[in-house]
């Protein structure tokens, strides 16, 4: 199917988008890699009036390490993040989820922030956002207010962004010498929807113990979720096989997971303890 | 529905055409210039035959408007090789049967011009995580890596 017709622009400065945000309000849609929203307008499940691309907006696309934090701007690509040493360096969680996220030809044109903002429940990101406590940078015409990853991602495809708002960055926390991480997946294909993932963030103590954790799964719900009690467990205790498996096994008990066509609530519960499991021992590797 | 101005480098040639914003990157390629290699499966970006070069990248040509890139360079399925020629991938293609119907198959070459360019000698899993993006409802996948690895080994390092 093709899309419906619509008016195109497509502005140059972050001031001009959010300026054509507040104009048109619900009537436009931001395009930003498209790999998710370009499917949607071809089967017509959405119809905007007016689509504003974000695509020569330089501005918007940046990776920047500040002030104990990383920022990647909206329009980053996910493969130039992936492929960025800062990236790897200060958000190891971020750099381990990327490449999980599609295939080449999709992180090629996606972005960090249209992923973020598209909110899919199978996305990779928001759970990373999730574990690390990201902060979403939002704009509209005038205005900024920051919002915590934690209140952000309301249901599937629906996030917190208000009308006339735009995603204009993520900020990270800045990996310190003893942070670890790993993001663990399942999926019918290496590179495309997951059932079910895992995203660790640990703190290891000299004596390599676990000093600090998050854990969020993603596939068990409209939003990616924390992982307390399986924290609760790890916390202050070795990285041993025990410990690991009952971690993974309070994890599973404390997801409440759906059935649908690709996997059973029953299996989804099984992953979420084996990734949970394989994502922390990967972590401290 | 106005129309908007185009520009594209397509295989070394520059061309102009006047579009609706809604015209997909691939319809462009295959009505305006008549560049049909370039398939439409899916569109909706899983299948991959509609895959191009874009600026060097691979990338779903049904998951962009023309307008949207406007200005770029794209290569298609024709550019990978002189007239009348098989490029190195393609003449491993045509030796190891990993065509049937050949639907897919412009779709898997480019994508295996970007694996092969970043990883000039991929082993089995490599070439399969590489192409796991491609579907070829013939279901030839075997003698698709056996192809791949083929193409791995008869080029030069970094010619695609």
């Amino acid at each position: 199917m093709k899309p419906a017709p619509f008016e195109y622009v497509s502005p140059e400065t972050e001031e001009e988008v959010l300026d054509l945000l507040r104009r048109h309000g619900d009537d436009a849609r931001l395009l930003a890699g498209g790999q998710s929203l370009v499917p949607m307008l071809n089967l017509r499940i959405v119809q905007p009036a007016v689509i504003i691309d974000l695509g020569r907006c330089p501005s918007l696309a940046y990776i920047t390490v500040e002030n104990g934090s990383l920022v990647c701007g909206t329009m980053t690509r996910q493969m130039t993040a992936e492929r960025s040493s800062e990236v790897r360096e200060a958000c190891p969680l971020l750099a381990a989820a990327l490449p999980h996220l599609g295939g080449t030809a999709h992180r090629n044109r996606g972005t960090v922030g249209g992923t973020l903002a598209h909110a899919d429940r199978l996305a990779e990101l928001p759970a990373v956002a999730l574990a690390l406590d990201a902060e979403l940078l939002v704009r509209s015409a005038g205005a900024e207010r920051t919002v915590a990853a934690s209140g952000f991602f309301l249901s599937d495809l629906t996030t917190s962004l208000r009308e006339g708002e735009m995603l204009h960055a993520v900020r990270f926390p800045r990996a310190g010498v003893h942070h670890r991480a790993a993001f663990a997946e399942v999926g019918n294909r290496r590179h495309g929807f997951a059932v079910v993932g895992v995203a660790a963030a640990l703190e290891v103590s000299k004596d390599g113990a676990c000093a600090g954790v998050r854990l969020a799964v993603m596939g068990v719900g409209p939003t990616p979720v924390r992982l307390a009690e399986a924290e609760h467990i790890l916390v202050e205790n070795p990285f041993d096989a025990d410990i690991l498996r009952t971690a993974g096994e309070a994890a599973a008990q404390s997801v409440d997971p759906a059935n649908d066509i690709h996997a059973s609530a029953a299996y989804r519960r099984r992953l979420t303890a084996t990734l949970v499991e394989r994502a922390v021992r990967e972590a401290v590797a | 529905m106005s129309k908007v101005e185009v520009r594209l480098t397509v295989n070394g040639a520059e061309y102009v055409r006047s579009v609706e914003p809604r015209y997909l990157l691939v319809d462009f390629l295959r009505r305006e210039l008549g560049l049909t290699g370039t398939h439409i499966g899916c569109e909706q970006g899983v299948c991959g035959a509609c895959t191009v070069l874009l600026d060097g990248q691979t990338a779903r040509s049904c998951l962009h408007f023309a307008v949207q890139v406007s200005g770029s360079e794209i290569t298609t399925i024709e550019g990978v090789s002189a007239e009348a020629s098989l490029s190195p991938i393609q003449d491993a293609f045509h030796r190891n049967h990993a065509l049937q119907c050949g639907y897919c198959t412009p779709g898997f070459v480019l994508t295996t011009v970007e694996l092969l360019r970043q990883n000039p000698s991929p082993d089995e899993t490599e070439i399969r995580r590489g192409l796991t993006n491609n579907v070829c409802r013939c279901t030839g996948y075997v003698n698709i890596i056996k192809a791949v690895a083929e193409a791995a080994r008869s080029m030069p390092t970094g010619e695609g």
